[in-house]
């Protein structure tokens, strides 16, 4: 039998479809390459709680707040599950929240816009989430162990979060005036940012051909985002309200929706840093990490003298 | 008698609600992901304990009340809510000492309306009561490690008792729709005491002298803060009276 060496077995694994685990041997950019993209995915959980976190207090029932809290909440537990992923390719989680905070990870720039009605509560579930929800169900069969199992426990909650988002939208379709009004701008508003979500063309895109090869990703960018843009284009149907671009049309031919131009000067200008609500964000985040130090330090001394007394105790 | 009952069921659903209402503003902000995951399931289990307790109120008040007109359309001085709820966050040692004052009197209070008269409260108490073990241990475990830890927290956790132990008498002191009930309100003081002493011992903190105490909140009359939760909470549906969410 001839002996392979670790990078045969590393590519042998990849084109078998077996999941490469964290003690495998590994090429230094795959690692580099998973590590930055499950943090920059568990950074953007987290973030991705500030704009509807800004809608807690004011929730229009108290049916909607439970659920608005407790989706919130899957979001910190997706944070949770995808540091730990990230954790097992030699980054610590404090060293990640480093890098978010200044500025070197960055997260996803759909929530650097702002939530500014009660309707943006369910056009972030339904487009939002829907957005994430196709990237994820890839992500399931990604080949890194740790991030695709992630990925199953998030994908079923994520689904939940579609559901609720557009039955928000519903409600308010079948609402007052004002409140189907309250509807359709929020969906003005998300429509071309969730686009945006899926990332730039495939012409583009500086890493995809790469994840594409490792398997880390198994669908491109602008497919992906078609798969969105027909999906979204046959529900909006059911709420009776109308997506901002002139060019949606079905294409018999392709058998897909075709769709305009997305702007791109936009796109970048958020990822830079000039979004509306970049500095928001941002800030919050180190705040409440700034906040939470004394706490922190606190939860260790404490630790500490307990361990101290308890090996008196031993001794 | 009913009027009593339906007054004194308002004052547990406004208590669980606004507290809920306060916990909820650390969800996305909290010193640690594990914690903000933790405060955020408290909050919802007393948002849960609310709506039960609402849901009740509007069975006995009857016409077309419900959780969401009792909530969302009664104003200031109608809340019923301890003032120890409505006291602002501040800090991470302010809330969760807030919450233990908070959670063991109310692990005690259950535990009597699960025996008491109502069957309905008592039915409520009895799926709240595991729920609140929960927050009293976790509660307790901060004023602790607080209380304990280092230089800085220890002297905020006196700060946050000194902003604080004067609102806890309000909730042994009944008021006229507590005069009928079962609650045996000096009962519920010891036991509350004694489990507060052990806990600031092991904190190493220290229970206030001659505190006066503050109260109105059962009857109304609120600190100013309350205005400005309402505000917040009930912004919509004051903005587009009688839409449906
Ligand atoms: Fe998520
Ligand atoms: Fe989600």
């Amino acid at each position: 039998m001839p002996v392979q060496n670790p990078e045969q077995i590393f590519q042998q694994k990849i084109e078998d479809e077996l999941k490469i685990e964290p003690k495998d041997w590994m090429p230094d950019a795959y690692r580099k390459t998973n590590l930055r993209q499950i943090s920059q995915h568990a950074h953007s959980e987290v973030v991705g709680m500030l704009p509807e976190g800004n809608w807690i207090t004011r929730a229009p029932s108290l049916k909607r707040k439970a659920i608005l809290i407790a989706k919130v909440q899957d979001e910190a537990g997706h944070g949770l599950y995808l540091y730990s992923a990230a954790e097992t390719l030699g980054q610590s989680r404090d060293e990640m929240i480093a890098d978010l905070h200044t500025g070197k990870a960055k997260y996803s720039s759909i929530f650097n816009y702002p939530s500014l009605t009660w309707a943006d509560m369910g056009a972030i579930g339904w487009l939002v989430d829907g957005a994430a929800i196709i990237n994820q169900v890839m992500l399931t069969r990604t080949s890194y162990g740790p991030y695709a199992r992630a990925m199953v426990r998030i994908c079923k909650e994520e689904s939940f979060h579609q559901r609720q988002g557009f039955e928000i939208l519903l409600v308010l379709s079948q609402g007052t005036d004002e409140q189907k009004a309250m509807c359709q701008d929020a969906i003005n508003r998300w429509w071309w940012p969730s686009l945006m979500m899926f990332g730039p063309h495939d012409s583009e895109s500086t890493h995809s051909e790469q994840s594409m090869q490792w398997k880390i990703k198994r669908k491109s960018n602008d497919e992906l985002r078609q798969q969105f843009v027909d999906m979204i284009a046959e529900q909006i149907k059911v709420l009776g309200m109308k997506l901002p671009d002139k060019d949606l049309k079905w294409n018999a031919e392709k058998k897909h929706y075709d769709f305009g131009k997305i702007n791109w000067d936009e796109f970048w200008n958020v990822v830079r840093g000039n979004g509306p609500c970049n500095k928001q964000r941002l800030d919050a985040r180190r705040k409440a990490h700034e906040n939470g130090q004394w706490v922190r330090e606190a939860a260790i001394a404490y630790a500490e003298k307990r361990n101290e007394k308890n090996k008196s105790k031993v001794a | 008698m009913k009027y009593a009952l339906i007054d004194y069921t308002l004052h547990l659903a406004d208590t669980t609600l606004i507290l809920a209402q306060r916990n909820a503003e650390w969800c996305g902000h909290g010193p640690i992901l594990e914690q903000d995951i933790a405060i955020t399931n408290i909050t919802l289990d007393l948002l849960g304990q609310s709506r039960n307790f609402y849901q009740y109120a509007a069975s006995l008040i009857g016409h077309n009340a419900s959780e969401d007109s009792l909530a969302y359309l009664r104003k200031e001085r109608e809340f019923k809510n301890l003032l120890l709820v409505e006291q602002p966050n501040k800090d991470w040692g302010q809330t969760t000492l807030r919450q233990f004052l908070f959670s063991q009197f109310h692990f005690f209070l259950l535990e009597q309306l699960q025996k008491g008269n109502d069957t309905q409260l008592a039915a409520i108490a009895e799926k709240s009561i595991k729920e609140t073990t929960y927050h009293v241990r976790w509660s307790s475990e901060w004023v602790i490690r607080l209380g304990d830890g280092t230089e800085e927290s220890h002297q905020r956790m006196e700060n946050a008792i000194e902003e604080l132990w004067r609102y806890t008498d309000e909730m042994f002191t009944p008021v006229e729709y507590e005069n009928e009930s079962s609650v045996d309100f000096k009962e519920l003081k010891t036991k509350w005491l004694n489990n507060v002493k052990k806990v600031f011992a092991e904190a190493t903190l220290t229970i206030p002298e001659n505190e006066f105490m503050q109260t109105g909140g059962k009857s109304g009359v609120h600190t100013e803060h309350l205005g400005y939760i309402l505000s917040d909470l009930q912004y919509l549906q004051r903005t587009f009276p009688g839409a449906t969410w």
